[in-house]
């Protein structure tokens, strides 16, 4: 009897131990899988893209087709305008919400705003650009900077309330009681010791969103419009990188589709220094959280 | 200041009863207007759609949902074979996603090197960095040749049998969509997936060795700890694919039909608005798009409950207090 | 924390200062158009070089398309507007209303479209006539090697393969020309699926874009597709020749489309808008249609309003130059006088600019 219960304890254990490495080395080949996509891409995009990056790229405007030079000047400096209208409306918004349905609401109504949120998630960019058409671009009669950081901002909304939400509700209880114990008032508790332990979260949530956001052409289309010059203000048409990579690669030139992939190049570059610089900044002052 | 608890099910529904003073209830208030506005955006985009919907309701009725035609010229308009479209392909995303993402949110966790993780982390973010256009054109250039030429003529020879596997193969189609959108939306839950699995604490970890469990089965553990955390990340990655417009519609074909068969071209209901809102003429056309896009919304809804649902039954035997 | 509210800081101090970036100069105008995206790249060049004589000129446009060109025109949200097919009565009627001013259509340049194709192991350049391509795009004509395609091509080795047809998913002009001239010359077509920006095409793989279409014909050995000339021109593709009511088969050229907007210049109409498919002529190539850009007779703004006048006179008179180089037809002489008159009736506040 006791020699049976041996046995299969012992065949069990071979068993669990063979499940555990088969699961651990899928592991390891997901993270595989998911590189070689990105490897091909980025080599695809940087080799298509890079004999047209120079100088030049950076600091000229576009030029017309079989001119020498040309470049997307604007078109960067508007990509980050409209990320940093974008940004002003959504990061607020995201967050304030985000720790209203975490800490203080009720339970039915924070299903209610999850919900309502998860379905702003799922809208096609396209569809926020015609919703910001009509409620700005046409009562201003005209495109603007503004119409198309609103429509990005509108975009950035859901991924940082979600993600605000989800990381506070992973900060333990007790930190919030220890706070609370030593007489720190219940918002002072929120901001200074909650919010800054799930900020390291919280910041993957608006670095998705941004991430999101510049990569856009849709929305923009019937907001931000284009622009070949410099915009001189807020409430004037603007470039954007998507946008420029976009009429380069719909035309019929090889010139101009070299261009689009160097834009493209320049767009991921863009994207990776904003996270680079924002994880340098956050992680000095929160090492342990990192 | 009086400190009550009210212990109810679960450590994240302690209600902390404080006496409040003014900047608590200020702060309070501020937080409830934003999340007010998020109700009032939504509400107000829901408005404007079913208002600008307006002569495609009146003319076709409930109608439109079932309908399976779509002819501009003919104006006839009915979004069946769309929102077809947008869900098998985001269930398709979502199969292929799902399973390698939470893998490399494992293995970015629980397993890698200091090193390693740092700068797997940082790749996968400039994946998730890449412009939606950009995969839309490697699509066309690279991948859809490599589906019609390898990958799908493979998977006719093997599963060929199976419905899904028949008819004619473009490259082009419904799997070539959905496995593009899978590579799309895969940073969005690793990212969050990893974020949330390394916050569950150490401890958890600890006593489920010290109960004999292998390094698998301590995973386990976290990964149902981590429920929420990841449904909130599948959620997310979920609405991106539903609503991804310019990479689908460069290799889905564009067909508006239903087809068992993966392989055929399809349409989505954001490509359909895509391709054709900037040239619509007439305000019929017009409408009936505005109204495939509220129809976007409710399918939204209803595949969010569906997968709030499926993830809630499927973990709850194992719900861990 | 304080970090997050530095960096948002720096970033309004970016656009703080970008907003005093540039600023007006006390001539400078700027005009917006949108429109079609087929004349892009030559309406780019024209604005650039129009630039280098007249400094203070700045005109932007964007392409989203023939139909957001018209509605833009319409809103009101842009100076000017660029089309490919002329703009229907009831969107002429509502422009025209909202606006309180009629709506003017100028020609720009000729677009054509070629049939273009990707037959491994024919050198050739193969002969079409619509029929053809009607029961081609139909479903009737099935493989290369069909004997309608081996009587007009007999020095061909055509294959025994199955033809596969190319056609465009999104709402577009190209479409539209295509669809015009089979309709023009195949009865079937004309009943079946008709003329528009976009139709239901029955057989076939559809792509997004002039772009798309380029794209998979490239990369699909034995499928054939329609494409704006300039598209297979700057990417060396194979298009056929096409018979034309003249009963010549007709290579698709810069020169060749413009005769067909020579042979029927003398039926240009007062409203300066004409089909000009099926053009029947010597050497006229069948496919081919007019771009036209599209503006308000009465003008909201003497300044915008004198700009794009003058920007126009020139583009008609000296821009054909610059489209023989991109790959886009000029204009016959005629068509360009007429257009420089009808530029005349422009005017502010019933003041001629």
């Amino acid at each position: 009897m006791e020699l049976n219960s041996i046995t299969y304890s012992k065949a069990r254990l071979r068993r669990r131990k063979f499940v555990n490495a088969l699961m651990l080395s899928l592991c390891v080949v997901s993270a595989l899988i998911t590189i070689i996509p990105l490897i091909y891409i980025f080599f695809y995009t940087t080799g298509a893209g890079l004999s047209s990056l120079n100088l030049d790229f950076f600091t000229e405007l576009p030029k017309p087709v079989g001119e020498e030079g040309g470049g997307m000047a604007n078109a960067i400096v508007g990509t980050l305008i409209l990320i940093g209208i974008g940004s002003v409306i959504g990061i607020p918004i995201g967050i304030m919400s985000g720790i209203y349905v975490a800490e203080y609401s009720k339970q039915l109504f924070a299903n209610i705003i999850k919900f309502l949120t998860d379905v702003l998630t799922g809208i096609p960019s396209i569809i926020i650009g015609i919703f910001v058409y009509g409620i700005i671009v046409l009562p201003m009669k005209k495109f603007s900077a503004l119409a198309g950081g609103v429509a990005l901002g509108i975009l950035m909304i859901p991924t940082i309330t979600r993600i605000t939400e989800e990381m506070f509700k992973l900060v333990p209880m007790s930190l919030r009681e220890a706070s609370l114990a030593l007489g720190v008032s219940r918002w002072r508790t929120t901001v200074s010791i909650v919010l800054r332990t799930a900020l390291s979260g919280i910041i993957t949530g608006i670095l998705l969103a941004i991430a999101r956001a510049a990569g856009e052409t849709a929305p923009l289309l019937f907001t931000a419009f284009g622009n070949s010059f410099w915009s001189s203000s807020l409430d004037e048409p603007i470039s954007s990188i998507p946008v420029q990579i976009f009429n380069y690669a719909i035309s019929p030139y090889e010139q101009w589709h070299n261009k689009a992939w160097a834009g493209a190049f320049i767009l991921i570059l863009l994207v990776f220094v904003i996270n680079l610089i924002v994880r340098i900044i956050t992680r000095q002052k929160y090492e342990n959280t990192v | 200041m009086i400190l009550k608890f009210n212990k109810s099910k679960s450590n994240q529904d302690v209600e902390l009863k404080v006496k409040s003073r003014l900047p608590d209830i200020i702060f309070k208030n501020v937080t409830l207007i934003f999340a007010f506005i998020i109700i009032f955006l939504v509400l107000w985009i829901i408005y404007e759609l079913y208002k600008d919907a307006e002569p495609s309701r009146d003319r076709f009725g409930w109608s439109f949902i079932f309908n399976e035609e779509w002819e501009p010229l003919k104006e006839k308009y009915g979004a069946l074979t769309f929102i077809y479209g947008t869900v098998v392909s985001s269930i398709i995303a979502l199969l292929i996603s799902l399973p390698v993402s939470l893998g490399v949110a494992i293995f970015l966790s629980e397993i890698a090197h200091r090193y390693i993780k740092t700068t797997f982390s940082f790749l996968i973010e400039i994946l998730a960095a890449i412009p939606s256009i950009i995969y839309g054109f490697w699509g066309i250039f690279v991948f859809a040749t490599f589906m019609r030429n390898t990958v799908q003529p493979f998977l006719q020879s093997t599963l060929g049998f199976l419905p899904f596997f028949k008819g004619t193969n473009y490259g082009y189609g419904m799997l070539t969509a959905g496995i593009i959108l899978a590579i799309m939306i895969t940073p969005i839950i690793t990212a969050i997936s990893r974020d949330v699995l390394k916050v569950i604490p150490q401890s958890q970890r600890e006593a489920a060795y010290a109960l004999g469990a292998t390094r698998w089965e301590a995973i386990k553990m976290a990964l149902l700890n981590a429920k929420s955390g990841i449904l909130g990340a599948v959620v997310l990655g979920l609405g991106r694919a539903i609503g991804e417009t310019m990479a689908v519609t460069m290799v889905i074909g564009n067909r508006a039909q239903i087809k068992a068969s993966i392989l055929e071209p399809a349409y989505t209901m954001a490509s359909v608005i895509a391709n054709e809102f900037a040239e619509a003429s007439g305000s019929l056309h017009i409408s009936a798009l505005i109204e495939v896009g509220l129809i976007l919304f409710i399918v939204t809804f209803i595949i969010n409950s569906f997968a709030r649902l499926l993830i809630f039954s499927a973990t709850r035997k194992y719900d861990v207090k | 924390m304080k970090y997050l509210v530095i960096f948002l800081a720096a970033f309004s101090l970016i656009f703080a200062s970008c907003g005093k970036k540039g600023g007006t100069g006390t001539n400078e105008v700027s005009l917006n158009g949108a429109g079609a995206s087929f004349p892009f790249p030559i309406y780019s060049k024209w604005f650039g070089e129009y630039q280098k004589i007249n400094k203070e000129i700045k005109i932007n446009y964007q392409s989203i398309g023939s139909g957001g060109g018209i509605k833009q025109l319409t809103e009101g949200t842009v100076d000017f507007g660029g089309t490919d097919s002329p703009m229907k009565t009831e969107e002429l009627s509502a422009a025209e209303s909202k606006n309180q001013s009629k709506v003017i259509h100028i020609p720009t340049v000729i677009g054509a479209v070629v049939i273009t194709y990707n037959l491994p192991g024919v050198e050739k350049d193969l002969n079409f006539t619509s029929d053809i391509i009607a029961e081609i795009y139909l479903g009737k004509i099935k493989k290369w090697n069909d004997n309608k395609i081996k009587s007009i091509n007999s020095d061909a080795e055509l294959p025994d393969k199955d033809i596969v047809p190319v056609h465009r998913t999104d709402g577009s002009g190209t479409t539209y020309v295509f669809t015009d001239y089979l309709s023009k010359t195949n009865e079937e077509w004309k009943t079946g699926p008709g003329v528009g920006k976009e139709v239901k095409f029955p057989v076939g793989q559809g792509a997004k874009g002039n772009e798309g279409v380029t794209g998979q014909v490239k990369n699909l050995e034995y499928s054939l597709g329609y494409v704006e000339l300039v598209y297979a021109l700057q990417n060396n593709l194979k298009y056929a020749n096409i018979k034309n009511e003249n009963g010549d088969f007709v290579k698709p050229t810069l020169e060749s489309v413009t005769k067909a907007a020579e042979v029927m210049a003398d039926q240009m109409p007062e409203n300066l808008t004409l089909s000009i498919t099926n053009a029947k002529g010597p050497g006229a190539y069948p496919i081919s249609s007019y771009t036209y850009i599209i503006f308000f007779e009465n003008q909201k703004d003497e300044a915008k309003g004198k700009a794009l006048k003058n920007f126009l006179k020139w583009a008609l008179t000296e821009g054909g130059k610059y489209a023989l180089e991109l790959g886009y037809s000029p204009l016959p002489k005629s068509v360009v006088e007429k257009s420089i008159e009808k530029l005349e009736i422009m005017n502010f506040n019933g003041k001629p600019l």
